[in-house]
């Protein structure tokens, strides 16, 4: 079912994420999502190319997902494709019954491994969301007509709560409200005071009709941490989550501390948001284990 | 510097208040400038309206910063009682005179691309040519030349410490331009303005770098 009727169904909705392989062969990709994903969560992404790695292209994992029964998120970014081929890659989805759209800008091919990679960035987020309302009322950007029905999603996009300049989210959020988002996935969340002061900020600009599912990963060590700390946009750990993990080495090293954190993070979440949105970097393995900690299982 | 054509009147007058500066920029007598469309506009619209020209200046190169501190200097207590600056000058001139004068100012032309013509002056400001100017409307700051990704809607959400998410390979301490853009806004007060551009607004890439021989066509 799309994430849009569930979230209005009052359930809690948990989504995860897969990452496509770099190579055309999908088994693994798709033996860890029937293990630890498949019955545990509403939908899984799956991401376009991310970091702006080349990878394999993240409409034929939707469609593999789908076929083994699990509900795919087509996460769709404005980098690599102008907007004939963004409107094509929508509608093939439509036609593989992929029902959720995560509409992001994306990152600069800089930050992958092809920097000489021309950026296309024709359109971007919000006007990427325009294009896909334009496609469900039956005309393409330049207004052709399309043959046939016209195509039915649940819009996504993204949003970072924690980020240093907070007031110039809210004005990008209100644009993808305007041109049609029905959800959001937001950034990595460590400050829960941060992201419930973001929450009434979102009800009081927009009301209630927009729901959130907050972004939780696994921490592996100290290193992640402090690197995400330095590097990643609208991403910060505190000390005490950091100290935390230095306490005990080994049980930082087994997963253990970082699953509990993340449980933690997740049961204190609750309250605040829709649902939340796991990514596991790797650690697909321990979702069952998050889960179940923070009694969502 | 390059070619440019006056936009629609009404793409100007709608963000004119009581009074107005007015600057043309004449420095690149090789390129076109709509001298006689500029000339109509404001000597027989703005009157009409009712909108006072308190300054008409015709100026060279707005692009160098040097030369717009004392077109500046020179004019300061006209400028101060105008509400408005318009400026008929290239993307480059509106952005450098932008950042001089602490005032709305309201980009009268689109520049359009030239092939092979790329002005004299060397500044930290530059104009993609696009042929569709949205300057007014982003506090003089240009999203499509200041943004790495070019981006109409404001910013991306990978600048970290204000920094673009491109300066993290880089390293040259290359600003979030939508950052620059969405401060200035707030100091000016002018993020309503912000608002003003549409979610269905695209770059249209007909006048984009377009076709060689535009000069021919007017």
């Amino acid at each position: 079912m799309e994430l849009t009727e569930l979230l209005k169904n009052g359930k809690f909705v948990i989504t995860s994420e897969i990452g496509p392989p770099k190579g055309w062969q999908v088994q693994h990709q798709l033996r860890d999502a029937e293990t630890y994903l498949k019955g545990l969560v509403d939908a899984i992404n799956v991401t376009d190319n991310q970091s702006s790695v080349m990878r394999l292209s993240p409409l034929a994992m939707c469609h593999f997902l789908k076929e083994r029964g699990m509900e795919p998120v087509f996460q769709i970014t404005c980098r690599d494709r102008n907007r004939i081929a963004l409107q094509s890659d929508i509608l093939a989805a439509a036609s593989f019954g992929v029902e959720n759209l995560l509409l992001l800008t994306g990152d600069h091919p800089l930050l992958g491994d092809h920097k000489d990679a021309k950026p296309v960035f024709d359109l971007d987020s919000v006007s990427l969301i325009y294009a896909v309302k334009k496609l469900e009322s039956g005309e393409d950007l330049a207004g052709n007509k399309l043959e046939g029905e016209p195509p039915k999603f649940c819009i996504g996009a993204v949003v970072s709560p924690c980020a240093d300049n907070i007031d110039s989210q809210l004005f990008k959020m209100e644009k993808k409200i305007k041109a049609g988002a029905e959800f959001f996935q937001t950034q990595l969340i460590f400050e829960v005071e941060k992201f419930a002061a973001f929450m009434d900020k979102v009800r009081e600009n927009f009301g209630t009709d927009i729901y959130i599912l907050a972004g939780i990963t696994i921490l592996k060590s100290v290193g992640m941490a402090k690197y995400m700390n330095e590097n990643v946009a609208g991403v910060f750990v505190p000390d005490n989550i950091i100290e935390e993990l230095k306490k005990d080495k080994e049980r930082t090293k087994s997963g253990q501390t970082g699953v509990e954190i993340a449980a933690r993070i997740i049961k204190e979440l609750k309250p605040l948001c829709h649902g939340i949105h796991i990514m596991p970097l790797g650690w697909d393995s321990k979702l069952p284990e998050v889960l179940k900690l923070a009694s969502l299982v | 510097m390059i070619i440019t054509e006056i936009k629609p009147e009404e793409e100007i007058t709608k963000f004119l208040e009581k009074r107005v500066a007015i600057i043309r920029c004449i420095g690149c007598k090789e390129a076109y400038f709509p001298w006689d469309k500029v000339e109509s506009f404001v000597s027989s619209s703005l009157p009409e309206l009712g909108i006072q020209v308190v300054l008409d200046l015709s100026v060279e190169y707005l692009c160098n910063p040097e030369y717009a501190k004392v077109y500046h200097e020179k004019n300061k207590s006209c400028i101060d009682i105008c509400d408005r600056v318009l400026i008929f000058s290239c993307g480059v001139g509106v952005q450098v005179f932008s950042t001089i004068v602490e005032k709305i100012v309201v980009a009268g032309c689109n520049t359009l691309y030239i092939d092979g013509f790329q002005g004299f002056m060397p500044t930290e400001y530059s104009c993609a040519q696009c042929g569709d100017c949205i300057l007014t409307l982003t506090a003089g700051i240009c999203p499509i030349t200041q943004c790495s990704k070019s981006l109409l809607h404001g910013p991306c959400g990978g600048a970290k410490n204000s920094k673009c998410e491109i300066d993290s390979v880089l390293k040259q301490g290359i600003e979030c331009g939508w950052e620059k853009i969405y401060q200035r806004a707030k100091k000016l007060n002018l993020l309503h303005k912000l608002k003003e551009i549409k979610i269905e607004k695209l770059c249209d890439y007909q006048k984009f770098f377009t076709e060689p021989k535009r000069l021919n066509s007017h």
